[in-house]
This record gives C-alpha cells, sequence and structure tokens, in this order.
C-alpha cells in the first residue's frame, strides 16, 4: 500500500505563519525578504489548492489472504 | 490493641476489650479482607425508608445477606426490587458496627432478566479494561488538525459510511477516506471488527480512525460492547473516535477511545477541520505576507532614499574640497607661466625656427629674430649700437 502523495495542509500552514512572522518581524535584507515572499506565495498556493479539491477522495482497504494489504476503489 | 485477639489478655480484667472495639475491629477485617463483590440472590423484606436508603435481605436456598443500597447509588435505578425477584448486586461486605451485623453495601442492583444479564456483562468487561489501565483519560490522544488519511472501520453499505463520505467531504475534501470494511451486527461481527481494527496498525500514514456504527436497539450494538472489540480499539495505534449512533448509553469501546461521538457524521465533523475557516484563516496570512513585503519595501526605499543623502551629500563636501584645491593650484601654475613672465616685462627672442636666442654671440649684427613680449610678437634685427 502506497504512502500518500497528498500535501501536508498543517505543515504547509505552520510554515506560512512562520514566514510571515519573520516577515513582520526580522530585519532582513531585500533579497531574503523578496525570498521569504516567494516561498510564502509558493505554499499559500499549495494549502488553497488543497481547499479547492472537489472531492474526497474513497477507497476501501482489503486484506489478502498471503496477509498483504490491497487498496481498491469503493464501489457504490 | 493487638493484631490478633490476645487469648491472655481477654481472659484476664484489665486486658477485656470493649464491645465496640472488637465490633470495629471485625469491620476494618472484613472490609480489608474482602473486596467488592457481584452477588445473586433473591430479594427479601425490601424497604425503602423515608431517607432515600434501601434494606432488603438476599439469600439462596442456604444462606441470607442483609444489604443496604444508600439513595444516592439507589437513585439512578428506575423502579426499586419487588420481593422474590432474582437479581445481581455489586457490594463491599462491611460490619454494622452497632449492631455486630454483616452485610452488604450494595452501589449496583441489576435484574436477572436479559436487560440485567446484559448490563452485568457490561460491568465486569468495564471493571477489566479498568484494570488494564484501558480506561484511564490520560491515555486518549489528541485528534490530528489536518488529517490526510482517514480510516472508517464500518460496514461499507451502511448509513454511516455514507454520513462519514458526504460530511468529511464538504468539510475537508483534502482527506483520504480508507474504508476497512467489516460487519457491525451478527454473529461474525465481533471477530470481524477485531480483525478490521488490526489492519489499521499496517496502513502507512494513517492520521486518525473512524469506528462505529448508525443507531440500533441495544442489542445491534452489543458488538460495540464486547470486550475483546474494546481490546482491540485501545491497541490501534493512532487516535481513535467511537461513533456508535444511540444516545444514552455509552459502549466499552467509546470508553476506550480517544474521543466520542454520538453519530458518525459528528465523528466525521470532530476529525476534519472545516475548509470555510481555513480559507478564510489562509487569506488573513495572505494579507498578511503582502503587507509584510510591502512594509519591508517601504523600509527599503527610506533606507535607499537616506543613503543617497549621505552619498551626495559626501560627494558635495568631497567637490566643494577638490575646488579649493584646484583654485590653489591654479594660481601656482599661473605664477610659473612663461606669459606672466612676459607680463611683468621680459621679452623672449627666437630664431625664424622658433629656437630661443639666450647668448649674445646668437645675435651677430644684421640677425633678424623675432620677439615674444606680452601681447604679441614683433620683429626685429641685430644691429651696431
Amino acid at each position: 500500500m502506497t504512502k500518500h502523495e497528498r500535501v501536508d495542509f498543517g505543515a504547509e500552514l505552520a510554515q506560512l505563519e512562520d514566514i510571515v512572522r519573520r516577515l513582520e518581524g526580522e530585519e532582513l535584507d531585500l533579497d531574503e525578504a523578496l525570498r521569504l515572499f516567494e516561498d510564502g506565495v509558493q505554499r499559500l498556493r499549495r494549502a488553497r489548492e488543497q481547499l479547492a479539491l472537489a472531492e474526497v477522495r474513497v477507497r476501501q482497504v482489503l486484506a489478502e489472504r498471503g496477509g498483504a494489504l490491497r487498496v481498491e476503489p469503493l464501489d457504490g | 490493641m493487638g493484631d490478633a485477639l490476645g487469648l491472655f489478655d481477654a481472659a484476664s480484667g484489665e486486658g477485656a476489650w470493649t464491645v465496640s472495639q472488637v465490633t470495629r475491629r471485625a469491620r476494618a477485617i472484613v472490609e480489608q479482607g474482602m473486596g467488592p463483590v457481584w452477588v445473586r440472590g433473591e430479594i427479601t423484606s425490601f424497604k425503602a425508608y423515608q431517607s432515600g436508603h434501601w434494606y432488603f435481605t438476599l439469600r439462596d436456598a442456604r444462606a441470607q445477606l442483609r444489604c443496604v443500597m444508600w439513595a444516592r447509588d439507589n437513585r439512578r435505578l428506575r423502579t426499586p426490587p419487588a420481593d422474590g425477584q432474582q437479581v445481581f448486586v455489586l457490594g463491599a461486605p462491611t460490619v454494622w458496627e452497632e449492631k455486630a451485623e454483616f452485610r452488604l453495601t450494595v452501589a449496583e442492583l441489576l435484574g436477572t432478566d436479559a436487560d440485567g444479564a446484559w448490563r452485568l456483562a457490561f460491568e465486569r468487561a468495564r471493571a477489566a479494561l479498568e484494570r488494564d489501565g484501558l480506561l484511564d483519560p490520560a491515555r486518549r490522544r489528541p485528534l490530528p488538525p489536518f488529517p490526510r488519511r482517514i480510516a472508517v472501520v464500518t460496514s461499507p453499505d451502511g448509513a454511516a459510511l455514507r454520513d462519514i463520505v458526504a460530511v468529511a467531504g464538504r468539510r475537508w475534501p483534502a482527506a483520504e477516506l480508507l474504508v476497512v470494511p467489516a460487519r457491525v451486527q451478527g454473529a461474525e461481527a465481533e471477530a470481524e471488527l477485531c480483525r478490521a481494527l488490526g489492519l489499521l496498525g499496517r496502513i502507512p500514514d494513517l492520521d486518525v480512525a473512524i469506528v462505529g456504527r448508525g443507531g440500533g436497539s441495544r442489542e445491534d450494538l452489543w458488538t460495540f460492547n464486547s470486550e475483546r472489540v474494546a481490546r482491540a480499539v485501545a491497541a490501534v495505534p493512532v487516535p481513535v473516535v467511537s461513533a456508535v449512533g444511540h444516545e444514552t448509553d455509552v459502549t466499552l469501546c467509546d470508553l476506550v477511545a480517544d474521543a466520542r461521538a454520538a453519530t458518525p457524521s459528528a465523528a466525521a465533523e470532530a476529525v476534519t477541520p472545516d475548509r470555510e475557516e481555513q480559507a478564510r484563516r489562509l487569506d488573513g496570512l495572505a494579507q498578511r505576507l503582502a503587507r509584510g513585503l510591502r512594509r519591508r519595501g517601504e523600509r527599503m526605499e527610506e533606507r535607499v532614499a537616506r543613503t543617497a543623502d549621505r552619498i551626495a551629500a559626501a560627494i558635495g563636501r568631497r567637490l566643494e574640497r577638490g575646488a579649493a584645491r584646484l583654485a590653489a593650484a591654479g594660481g601656482r601654475l599661473d605664477a610659473l607661466s612663461p606669459l606672466r613672465v612676459l607680463a611683468r616685462g621680459y621679452a623672449v627672442a627666437r630664431d625664424a625656427d622658433g629656437r630661443v636666442l639666450r647668448r649674445v654671440e646668437e645675435f651677430p649684427d644684421g640677425r633678424a629674430f623675432r620677439l615674444r613680449v606680452t601681447d604679441g610678437e614683433i620683429a626685429a634685427r641685430a644691429g651696431g649700437g
């Protein structure tokens, strides 16, 4: 069974909050500020994409005779 | 007073115990020696006093046992038992010191009909789970705020699953729902639920699990009161939300789970964040991000402006100094200029080729030469004087 490929919203959010705090608080040179800003925009985009997903993905997990887990679409 | 009744002390007048010392001692021995026990018997001589306390005797074919059930404990029971009724009681043996009467202080009283038997089994299983520390509130884990992978242990064609998919899909479509199918009622339900719960530990990256079913009669929900199922819930390595659709009864699964929800929909709501709320949160962060950079830019501009001013001022000062030095240098240069010498009245004689004539012998009689004075040149000829 595979690892999930979806973005970790919580991690993106935490990073984003950290970036905003640094941008608001720290003494940064312009290059660093721009780099942070761009990083923040990327994360914002990824997080928003998660919210925009249309449908929750539903699958079922079955154990095979040998004990391995099999994931398949849930019918119905 | 010694630990055992001292026969020799008791045999002499001075060593005699008082009656209350004996009954107090007997009570301590009984209470320490016998913990709470479940007892089955027939009710006789039932009497409910004005105070609310109940007094009755439990008996079987060979013996009788006096019982008291305090008002605070019997208040929960809907109806008092009747003489002749078979019951189970959970009671702590003690000795009533004033009468030296051995009796049971009853905490719980159940009929032996199906309902009572059910309660008894429940209480026994609950006590076993409690002994193993599985009901300790400190065991409860917090639910993850942003789950990516949610397992749902339930019947694949039940209303519970439909409700969970609908609620999770509306609130947090970023999640992936993994259904681990199990029958939730009937003879196979206990084994299937245990097996499904056992699979959860092998699902990679699982964040949280819901186990449950929609509402049903007490018999329908019985599987969720199985001690085996409860232990399987307790063994799941991620936080579990128990969602057995019922209003009043708490199941054993509810007790061992990390959180309890009254319905499957409520469970789905408990494990998912609300996307509207998170969208607003992101909007707020986006604004702060933009504002942060703008402010940073403004500050940068101010700094650049200040720096430019300083540079301009520095250059200005430098230029002034340079001009003064230039003027001074110009003065010195000027003093050395041959034109200045000429201006003072000197003249330079040069031949036709422009060579400077310095000596008398360079001026033979009749030699034509040119004389440079301050404001121009004149032709001249050396002549006898």
